[in-house]
């Protein structure tokens, strides 16, 4: 390579690291100036000392939880059948899983509200494990294009039809298929789904709002409302997270204990 | 009375008819190959036998009992993939005892029977490993340990050496035989390679077509091959055309050379084969039929040498040992074949 494009690639590159570091170090460098004159990591232990920092990040990670786990319950055996049986319809349930990044949750939850408020047939928003649960889906749906692309990509490293059909004819039926053979060898894909779900469960504002579900996003925008340097060490904790799902994500692809696997 | 049979067995795709009217009747403990070219049926039948293609229709009775209605999971079946289809989360020994743990069976017994299968494959000592440690040819050894280690009826081997290397291949399909002569397992051996069926068979079923053109011992199919198809697809062949002249009493000319074949034929003229094998460079004793030829080209294959020839407008090609004291003819010589007329196959199909 010319010593010109050389020199391009790094200008691109440091110009890149700017742009996004910047305003992550600003960010940093203020929330460390809760005490005057010195840096300090008092906006940090005041957060953390916070009962409803406390509250709201234990109800979201609880969310972010049984979301991953419905994820998972939905997503698996969906990608394997679709995988295995019906073909056909991939680019269909492609679409579909592709449609909460087109219409926004603000779109979902007033759907929400309408269809399942105290008035209606089933009114879930009537009772607090209803909403809750109502959030969950609503979650769910949020993180499906994420899982589904994730386990997809990772049903497409195993041969899928034939380990289904060796488990077959050793007499498992589909549940022991799904428990023992298929979600074991897609494991690393399973947690890069969990991981950016849990990232995006954490952080989330829309439908935790407008169902008035004690959450973390709400709770993050009422305290950069009133308080001058907690919000910024939320919005530092809030990127730490996020990265250390990324970093995870990448761990469990790199030092998958079968990535290996012979087709 | 047959252990595995298949009845009228169809199989359709749409309006492409893949399996058509095939009928096979196994004995207990017997080997049988299905043999034919790609797309010929041979693994769709297979597939009806294991429960994962249902048959359009047709039966498929083992040990007496009907399993056409039966799921796979519920047929006591053993099968070996092409891709080994090893689980690659679990290792060796786990792989090798998931059937029993399906079937519920103890700890205890579960290591027991492993342990003899690990011993039955030679690879005592892999049970720790994963799939991912290992060569082909034990990948798809320890595939046969997993398919055995429930005691299924039926072992269904599914072209299961195509993805080995040469050498790999011949050592482990012997083994395979051994070990399916040791456990008197009926089995059904899927494979495109003549040599893997003539090898290794109590008898072949060569398909065409998605019908069973001939089934018998290797011997015979090889040798008294009763379709052209068969004759073509198993092993080398020379086909000539020769004029009849007496039908009833099988008197046919060949390349102008008045040959007496040892059957009745009819029509006006014969298709006749013979095998490389069967022809003989120059005069031998008890070759009733000589016939004038000019070689075409020499092919030096180490022990044999294999030489073409034009007989009357007619190419053949024949097999001669190798001799250090007797050097091939030169491309272009004029030389004299000559074969035993019983050795001449009447192609019929």
């Amino acid at each position: 390579m010319s010593l010109w494009g050389r020199l391009t690639g790094w200008i691109v590159l440091i110009f890149g690291l700017t742009y996004f570091a910047l305003p992550l170090l600003g960010l940093t460098e203020f929330s460390l100036k809760a005490r005057r004159g010195v840096y300090s990591l008092d906006a940090y232990a005041k957060v953390i000392a916070d009962p409803e920092f406390q509250a709201t990040f234990g109800y979201s990670v609880m969310m972010a939880l049984v979301t991953i786990v419905l994820g998972i319950l939905i997503v698996v055996p969906t990608a394997f059948w679709v995988r295995l049986k019906m073909p056909w319809a991939r680019p269909y349930v492609e679409f579909i899983t592709l449609m909460p990044l087109v219409i926004p949750a603000i779109v979902i939850v007033f759907g929400y509200i309408r269809l399942y408020n105290t008035s209606s047939w089933l009114p879930m928003t009537g009772s607090i494990m209803g909403t809750n649960l109502l959030l969950a889906f609503g979650y769910t749906i949020l993180a499906l294009p994420y899982m589904y692309r994730a386990v997809d990509t990772g049903l497409r490293t195993i041969d899928v039809a034939t380990l289904t059909e060796a488990a077959q004819s050793l007499g498992a039926g589909w549940v022991t298929i799904l428990g023992r053979v298929i979600l074991p060898n897609v494991i690393p894909a399973v947690l890069s789904g969990a991981f950016l779900t849990f990232a995006i469960v954490i952080g989330e504002f829309t439908l935790a709002a407008l169902l008035d579900r004690p959450a973390f996003g709400p709770y993050l925008q009422r305290i950069g409302a009133n308080k001058p340097y907690e919000p910024f060490a939320l919005a530092v904790i809030a990127f730490g997270i996020t990265w250390a799902c990324m970093g995870l994500i990448q761990l469990v692809t790199r030092f998958s204990k079968h990535s290996k696997v012979a087709r | 009375m047959a252990f595995l049979e298949l009845s009228h067995l169809e199989k359709s795709f749409g309006s492409n008819r893949v399996v058509k009217d095939f009928n096979l009747d196994v004995g207990q403990g017997e080997f049988i190959s299905l043999l034919g070219p790609s797309g010929c049926g041979k693994t769709t039948v297979l597939r009806m036998v294991a429960g994962f293609e249902t048959p359009s229709s047709g039966a498929i009775r083992i040990g007496g009992t009907d399993v056409v209605g039966k799921r796979p999971n519920q047929r006591n079946i053993g099968m070996v993939f092409q891709a080994y289809a090893l689980f690659p989360n679990m290792t060796v020994a786990e792989n090798v005892g998931f059937g029993l743990k399906i079937k519920g069976k103890g700890r205890d017994e579960i290591a027991a029977r492993v342990t003899e299968m690990l011993r039955l494959i030679g690879l005592p000592d892999l049970g720790g490993r994963y799939p991912f440690q290992l060569s082909g040819g034990q990948q798809q050894r320890v595939a046969l340990a997993r398919a055995l280690a429930p005691k299924p009826e039926v072992l269904l081997l599914d072209e299961p050496l195509s993805a080995l290397d040469a050498k790999v291949r011949v050592s482990l399909r012997n083994e395979i035989r051994e070990i399916q002569r040791e456990l008197g397992i009926t089995t059904i051996f899927v494979t495109h390679d003549q040599e893997e069926a003539l090898s290794i068979s109590d008898r072949i079923v060569v398909m065409n077509g998605g019908i069973a053109d001939q089934v018998g011992p290797p011997f015979e199919i090889y040798n008294r091959p009763t379709t052209r198809f068969v004759a073509n697809f198993v092993g080398q062949l020379n086909a000539f055309t020769a004029t009849v002249e007496d039908g009833a009493a099988g008197r046919v000319r060949l390349a102008g050379v008045p040959v007496t074949l040892p059957a009745p034929v009819s029509g006006g003229s014969v298709d006749l084969a013979a095998r490389p094998e069967a022809l003989y460079l120059g005069r031998r004793e008890g070759n009733d039929v000589v016939l004038p030829a000019t070689v075409r080209d020499v092919h030096f294959l180490g022990s044999v040498i294999r030489i073409g020839a034009d007989v009357a407008g007619m190419q053949v090609a024949l097999d001669t040992f190798n001799r250090a004291d007797q050097p091939p003819p030169a491309p272009g010589a004029v030389v004299e074949l000559s074969l035993s007329s019983r050795d001449l196959i009447v192609l019929g199909g």
